[in-house]
């Protein structure tokens, strides 16, 4: 599903941010990726985004191959991959209904299909009831389960979510995970950047560290970090 | 309905949205075009005009007056014909008696012309008129002819049509870089315009990329918007230059300076040029205002 092969990137300015990214995530999985602040999750997600071009390497999405495309492409590419951030990013003037079924009219889904879909993504996420309020009346939970709506909407095989819970209680975090795991439950793959470090030793799920630029970690049922062994 | 049109119809949508939303900094933009564009169109007049001048000029003064001395022998009279006439360039060749230049200076001068009775002899000379092809051709002419024996003076216009002709090329090439100029502004001043309302919508247009949105579908809506602006400052230029030169032209009409609107151009003859001129300009300076301001967020 995705696939880095030899993947490095070094911005404009000198600064390495990936060195030699070799990984593979399968259809279906869901997938930690874990790491301090400035190790290159973000740049990682922005260059499987089309955010950013890869100074070295290959990436594929899909099962097509993104390194080097046409602009024209990258929107088509960005339609594969649902997207979420930590600030939500929602569009104040709109209500939920419409910041979900925002995402349909843009790519031209006919109404028949946006009156259907939306309803049913904002029930999958339990807030049907506040379909029609602005987010200005929302809790912050409540904000990330619209976007997530907004990113699933259009049945993106991948899911990719920045630090999701970052803005988040635990409380309502576990919430807004388990939303995550009903997806990819339905078969969609998730990456996961996250701090989170309680989520990530609870869910048992594929851990990706990254530490100053390199996978240095690779695990199925992984944790957040080792536990330093007792001699 | 399908895809491709919902799509488009969405776009125009918001387009108009944006229009109305902006509308205080959209009015600003659509004087600064309906200036220009007026600008422009007294600019055209007076290039039209000017035109008109010199064409009728050429025609009007495309003859040389070869004056003939008194004592001319008719050998040399007819030495002096058949040298004009071997010319092609030469469209015709007239003989004017000093009798008959008086004629037609009695008729010129109409109630003045008891003074000429008194005159005890013809002083005006005989001469020879010769149309050319066009004005240019006279000095070939001349150097031919000034030669011969029994020609008093050769009088023709051929430095004033010059100038004429230079100072025209000159009005035109001022005006268009005044017109040059002032469109930039115009560009620059929509595009300020639009910009407004990019930032305005930076957070929606940055979701819609991440959602996919193609570049096509986030730019639509704004150049939509510029042109708009610009379709507005058109329509508002062709009525004011319609009705204000057709006003300037009926009001010196009247007084009788008819003289004077001989050259003007006709303002019926104006507004179908000035429709199409001013439209194209006013949506494109619209247009490229708009992609001008977009550049920027494109390259994400």
């Amino acid at each position: 599903m995705i696939r880095l092969i030899n993947i490095s990137k070094e911005y404009k300015n000198g600064v390495k941010a990936l060195s030699n990214i070799n990984l593979s995530i399968k259809k279906g999985e869901f997938v930690f990726l874990v790491g301090p602040s400035g190790a290159g999750k973000s740049t990682l997600i922005k260059l499987i985004l089309k955010e950013e071009e890869p100074t070295g390497g290959k990436i594929f999405l899909n099962d097509k191959e993104i390194t080097k495309v046409r602009n024209r492409r990258i929107p088509h590419i960005r339609r594969g991959v649902g997207t979420v951030f930590q600030d939500f990013r929602l569009l104040p003037n709109k209500t939920v209904y419409e910041n979900v079924s925002f995402a349909m009219e843009i790519i031209g889904a006919p109404p028949k299909e946006i009156n259907r879909r939306v309803p049913d993504v904002l029930s999958m996420v339990g807030l049907s009831e506040k379909a029609y309020c602005y987010p200005s009346e929302l809790s912050g939970g409540e904000h990330q389960r619209v976007a997530i709506s907004r990113a699933i909407v259009n049945n993106p095989p991948v899911l990719i979510a920045d630090e999701p819970t970052g803005n988040l209680d635990p409380d309502t975090s576990w919430d807004i995970m388990d939303v995550l795991l009903d997806i990819n439950r339905r078969g969609t793959t998730v990456l996961m950047a996250t701090h989170a470090k309680e989520i990530v030793d609870i869910m048992k799920k594929r851990v990706i560290a990254i530490e100053a630029g390199k996978i240095v970690r690779d695990e199925q049922r992984g944790v957040y970090e080792h536990e330093v062994s007792n001699i | 309905m399908s895809m491709k049109f919902r799509i488009f119809k969405n776009i125009f949508k918001q387009g108009f949205q944006g229009m109305w939303r902006n509308r205080g900094m959209g009015l600003a933009s659509v004087t600064s075009i309906t200036a220009v564009l007026i600008i422009l169109g007294l600019v055209l007049v007076m290039i039209l005009s000017i035109n008109n001048v010199v064409t009728e000029a050429k025609n009007k003064f495309d003859e040389i007056q070869i004056f003939l001395e008194d004592d001319i022998s008719t050998e040399e009279l007819n030495k002096i014909e058949d040298t004009i006439k071997e010319n092609e360039e030469v469209l015709s060749v007239v003989y004017q008696s000093k009798n008959q230049a008086l004629d037609i200076m009695k008729e010129d001068w109409k109630e003045d012309a008891y003074l000429l009775e008194g005159l005890e002899e013809n002083p005006l000379p005989n001469s020879f008129i010769v149309k050319v092809k066009d004005i240019e051709y006279s000095d070939l002419i001349v150097d031919k002819v000034s030669g011969l024996k029994g020609i008093e003076d050769i009088v023709y216009y051929q430095d004033i049509i010059q100038k004429l002709v230079l100072f025209a090329k000159y009005i035109r090439l001022g005006g268009l870089i005044i017109i040059g100029i002032l469109v930039a502004i115009s560009v620059f001043i929509i595009s300020n315009t639009i910009k407004i309302t990019v930032s305005a919508r930076k957070n929606e247009i940055n979701i819609m990329k991440y959602v996919g949105a193609t570049n096509g579908y986030i730019r639509g809506p704004f150049i939509i918007e510029g042109v708009l602006f610009g379709l507005m400052g058109a329509i508002l230029s062709v009525l004011i230059v319609n009705y204000g030169y057709e006003y300037f032209f009926n009001a010196v009409n009247d007084r009788l300076y008819v003289l004077f609107t001989v050259y003007l151009v006709p303002p019926t003859s104006l507004v179908k040029d000035i429709s199409i001129i001013f439209t194209s300009i006013g949506m494109g300076i619209g247009a490229l205002g708009s992609l001008v301001s977009l550049k920027r967020f494109l390259n994400v």
